[in-house]
């Protein structure tokens, strides 16, 4: 057993205990984590927003380099600079008499994105999950012929179970019972995942206290 | 029987946390050794980086910070070592801000322990922010979105980064997410450039992505820790992830045996009322 001499450490290990202490009850301690969670988060980003985009995409080639490596030549420096002042613009929500300027630079981001997101996202969650939904005939009579099946079922089930323009009666209300027990089982799926995924986050922390900190654990 | 099921019923949940505390403790200080059974979808992702020849290239993008690190560092360990066993060469990129120095200190960690050299052997893009616009850009031209790299190097004086233009030039890419950026790399980077690509995610966010196993847009993926235990189990290296998935086997059947006691505990106090 070998306890740490790393300040590091033992400052990581005394968030992590109070962390673990709201599990007892809310107290000043848990407070003072969680606040220094939110500022040093807030801090590290800003740090790495600097570092590592304005100046290397801005500051470099504008005033070391007198050259943007995308668009080489006056062009580009000139595109850089606009950029910039758009991205500037951003900044006037802070006054009620110019607030109305952000709107332009977020306009632009808005519209590019729309641009890029709608088709490529028709095509691959629309597109692509439906050709994947389709049975290929090939596989029929095999496990993988029966998954397609399933799959089918469930996909039209539940979209059965969505469809309110009909009174979930007869035939129609059995399918979309169908389309219930299709969600149930997801849902079962993602609540079994997060499980695991919260015990991983938990075992990580035992783990370091215990190796880390603490060195129980070789 | 009735007293007791009545004193569940009534249980400080603090009582509960104190068991899966034990349950994660005592594991942890002797460890138990439970087989850990190999899905298809984690064996696909292994094929991949199995099928490397020395000097082959590959992008691994890495996207978590410390609260999802537990999950998804023993993964990338895996890969990166499989990397390296098969001599393969590979560039990693960060594209979560508050992961970027951490993804630095673990590829430094095993470039040391297998003796990699930076610039010849692996090479580090660092963070960009935006991934849609990144990855979109990537596709053109890698030097778009990252003209230098981690370090504040010219990518065109590092050996590895000489003959790569964009993705055609890398075997495949393999994406360790912890955020949404997943959809960005099967959106605007596999639909978009159509190369193979992989996936390893949080196990909370698996669920959402077997759909695109099924229909083919992604290559292979890696569910959380036990995606990780699967691929160390493949690679024969049983690490820290298959030790942890066989504390995660305890910790569930725990919550299996309390949610049996608390559902016969709350229908045999519905009975009693009624």
């Amino acid at each position: 057993m070998a306890l740490s001499v790393d300040p590091g450490v033992w400052l990581a290990a005394f968030l992590t205990l109070c962390i673990f202490s709201f599990l007892y009850k809310d107290n000043l301690f848990y407070r003072i984590a969680e606040h220094l969670v939110v500022g040093v988060s807030a801090g590290y980003w800003l740090v790495i927003l600097i570092r590592q985009t304005l100046v290397p995409y801005f500051v470099i080639p504008l005033f070391r380099e007198r050259n943007w490596n995308v668009i080489p030549g006056p062009l580009g420096l000139f595109l850089l600079v606009i950029a910039a002042f758009l991205g500037i613009l951003i900044f006037t929500r802070f006054s009620t008499r110019y607030s109305w300027l952000a709107r332009i630079p977020i306009a632009i981001i808005w519209g590019i994105g729309a641009g890029f997101v709608i088709p490529l996202s028709l095509q691959t969650k629309v597109i692509r999950q439906l050709q994947a939904s389709i049975i290929d005939l090939k596989t029929v009579g095999t496990w993988d012929g029966f998954n397609s099946l399933l799959v089918v079922i469930g996909v039209l089930s539940g979209l059965t179970y969505f469809f309110f323009s009909k009174a979930h009666k007869g035939a129609v209300g059995s399918v979309a019972k169908v389309g219930i027990w299709t969600l149930m089982i997801g849902f079962g799926a993602t609540f079994g995942f997060t499980a695991m995924a919260r015990i991983s986050l938990l075992i990580g922390r035992m783990d370091f206290l215990l190796r880390d900190w603490l060195g129980i654990i070789k | 029987m009735r007293g007791f099921l009545a004193k569940v019923s009534q249980l400080d949940r603090r009582v509960i946390f104190l068991l899966m505390a034990v349950a994660v403790i005592i594991p942890l200080l002797f460890p138990a050794k439970l087989s850990v059974k190999v899905t298809p979808e984690s064996k696909k992702v292994f094929d991949l980086v199995e099928s490397l020849q020395p000097g082959d290239l590959f992008l691994l993008d890495m996207d978590y910070g410390p609260d999802t690190m537990a999950e998804l560092e023993p993964m990338t360990y895996a890969i990166m070592r499989h990397a390296h066993r098969r001599g393969a060469r590979l560039i990693c990129m960060c594209l979560a801000a508050t992961g970027v120095s951490l993804i630095e200190s673990e590829i430094r960690t095993v470039a040391e322990e297998r003796g990699m050299e930076y610039g010849r052997d692996y090479g580090y893009l660092g963070y960009r922010p935006y991934p849609a616009a990144v990855i979109l850009s990537m596709g053109q031209d890698i030097r778009q979105s990252f003209p230098i790299d981690y370090y504040g190097t010219r990518l065109d004086s590092l050996p590895i980064f000489r003959n790569v233009k964009n993705y055609r030039d890398f075997k495949f890419v393999l994406s360790v997410n912890a955020t949404s950026g997943v959809d960005a790399w099967i959106m605007y980077g596999k639909e978009r450039y159509n190369f193979p690509l992989a996936i390893g995610v949080t196990a909370v966010m698996a669920a959402d992505y077997y759909n695109y196993l099924q229909s083919g847009q992604i290559v292979g993926i890696l569910g959380g820790l036990k995606g990780a235990a699967e691929y160390e189990t493949l690679l024969g290296e049983g690490e820290r992830a298959t030790i942890w998935m066989n504390i995660q086997s305890i910790c569930h059947l725990l919550i299996v045996v309390l949610i049996i006691i608390g559902n016969i505990a709350f229908m045999a106090g519905k009975k009693d009322q009624s």
